[in-house]
């Protein structure tokens, strides 16, 4: 194999400079003019939605031996494990359907106090759940590839949640995979509120999968370590109270008028295998308000519609 | 002309494996060290091959690396191509160099890459950074002689 391409290329007697730079003024140009279409125009969505589906099958090429391991581990698993596994699940299911007993009775009681006559709608409209088939964490960038794409049903800006709490929102969705920025990344606002006294901030990624800030409370509010952050139902991804973080250190300095507030994400951002994305009723009232001022979260508490008043009803506790 | 079809098949194959170890999933830490594998492949080959096609195989593997990561369409494209013409520029100088020296070239020619992600980042509205972004230049530069030994022998360079 090593035999074809020896002599012709690897010895050039003279640098080829002219055209070297000619080839690198076009394709300078070309990469510049992508830039600035992807930054401006509509088209190059379809260009990169073309892109991705032609790296579909490196993503997968990448994931496989984790998968193969996976289906390995799982297909060998003698019965003894297979059976604790199932004593294991029963047990918490019954668990989850007493719970979800006790949920339907609060649910009915909400309703009647609200002087609601018909049933509400089911806040979760459809969910899917698609498996995680890259990870990628570093101080900027905090990003998950799933094996679900708009082929499924899936569109940006779409809520994906695990089973502990909120993971992140659908940015880049190809035809097969969809990319999730997670609220870890720096560049995720999530509009939180804290469950004991309802207080409202915002939780900005940290670059640091274990992490995120709330860099916007005051230095004399009311925040403790142990407090609970779920989703306040602002800005028009999340609906109100949904978990998201628990607060694992305050300090505050008394010249400052901000304290420096950090929280644990409850979802496994690092270790998450399986994700769920929701799509969620507009006609429920807890429903999160449709995009409009969406785009940039901190913004959104001008939106002054009805159902944006109402979450904080909505929520727990 | 055979010789020349074959080799840029070399090349991609190469550059496919530089794509792989970039977006393999790493934890945090080594993610963080984790050197641009893409950019060492290509500067590989435009020292050793500068007439292979270089610049071609610098501007699409930085197309797919800008798809792989969801950055703006051209970004890693246009870092690469630019490190890329540095590097045929450089050629000469730089593969007489003893290898030692030679990580010195590529650790400056790995600067000049993070520089242009970094300016890219933040015209196109992406202003955060951290320190951190800069070390893999570093551990990019201390890989150069383990990334000759591996890719020299698919091919006799010189």
């Amino acid at each position: 194999m090593a035999a074809g391409f020896g002599t012709a290329t690897n010895r050039p007697l003279y640098n080829r400079g002219p055209a070297a730079g000619l080839r690198f003024t076009v394709y300078a140009i070309l990469a510049v003019t992508l830039m600035y279409f992807d930054q401006r125009q509509q088209w190059s969505a379809q260009l990169r939605y073309l892109l991705q589906a032609a790296v579909y099958p490196l993503q997968v090429a990448v994931s496989s031996p984790v998968t193969a391991w996976r289906w390995l581990t799982s297909s060998t698993a003698d019965r003894t494990t297979l059976r604790a596994e199932n004593q294991q699940l029963l047990a918490r299911q019954r668990e989850l359907e007493l719970v979800l007993m006790r949920m339907q009775g609060l649910e009915q009681e909400n309703q009647e106090l609200r002087g609601l006559h018909a049933a509400l709608p089911p806040l979760v409209k459809k969910w899917q759940l698609a498996e995680v088939i890259n990870v990628e964490t570093t101080p900027l960038r905090q990003r998950l590839i799933v094996n679900k794409g708009s082929r499924d049903g899936i569109f940006e800006n779409q809520a994906v949640v695990d089973a502990h709490g909120i993971l992140g929102q659908t940015v880049h969705v190809g035809p097969w995979t969809a990319e999730i920025i997670l609220i870890t990344d720096p560049e995720h606002a999530l509009p939180v509120q804290i469950v004991r006294n309802q207080l409202r901030s915002i939780a900005v990624g940290s670059g640091n999968p274990d992490e995120v800030l709330l860099p916007y409370v005051a230095t004399n509010s009311d925040v403790k370590s142990g407090d609970v952050l779920v989703s306040s139902g602002l800005g028009g991804v999340f609906p109100a109270g949904y978990p998201v973080a628990t607060v694992i250190g305050v300090s505050r300095e008394t010249n400052q008028l901000l304290a420096q507030v950090r929280a644990a994400p409850l979802a496994q951002v690092e270790r998450v295998r399986e994700v769920m994305l929701i799509e969620f009723d507009p006609a429920h009232p807890a429903a999160p308000v449709l995009p409009s001022a969406a785009v940039v979260p901190p913004v959104a508490p001008a939106a002054p519609t009805a159902p944006v008043t109402k979450p904080p009803a909505e929520a727990p506790q | 002309m055979s010789g020349r079809g074959e080799s840029f098949l070399l090349l991609a194959l190469t550059a496919l494996i530089g794509i792989v170890a970039s977006v393999i999933p790493l934890p945090y830490w080594l993610a963080v060290l984790r050197p641009a594998f893409v950019v060492l492949v290509v500067l590989y080959w435009s020292t050793m091959a500068p007439q292979a096609g270089g610049i071609a195989l610098a501007f699409c593997c930085g197309l797919i690396l800008d798809v792989l990561s969801g950055a703006p369409l051209g970004e890693h494209a246009l870092a690469l191509a630019l490190v890329s013409y540095l590097a045929i520029k450089l050629h000469l100088l730089v593969r007489a160099k003893p290898i030692f020296e030679q990580s010195l070239f590529v650790f400056a020619a790995l600067m000049v890459y993070e520089t242009m992600l970094w300016l890219i980042d933040g015209w196109s509205g992406h202003p955060l950074t951290t320190p951190l972004r800069w070390l893999r230049a570093l551990t990019g530069g201390l890989l150069w002689p383990v990334v000759v030994g591996f890719l020299g022998r698919f091919h006799s360079p010189r």
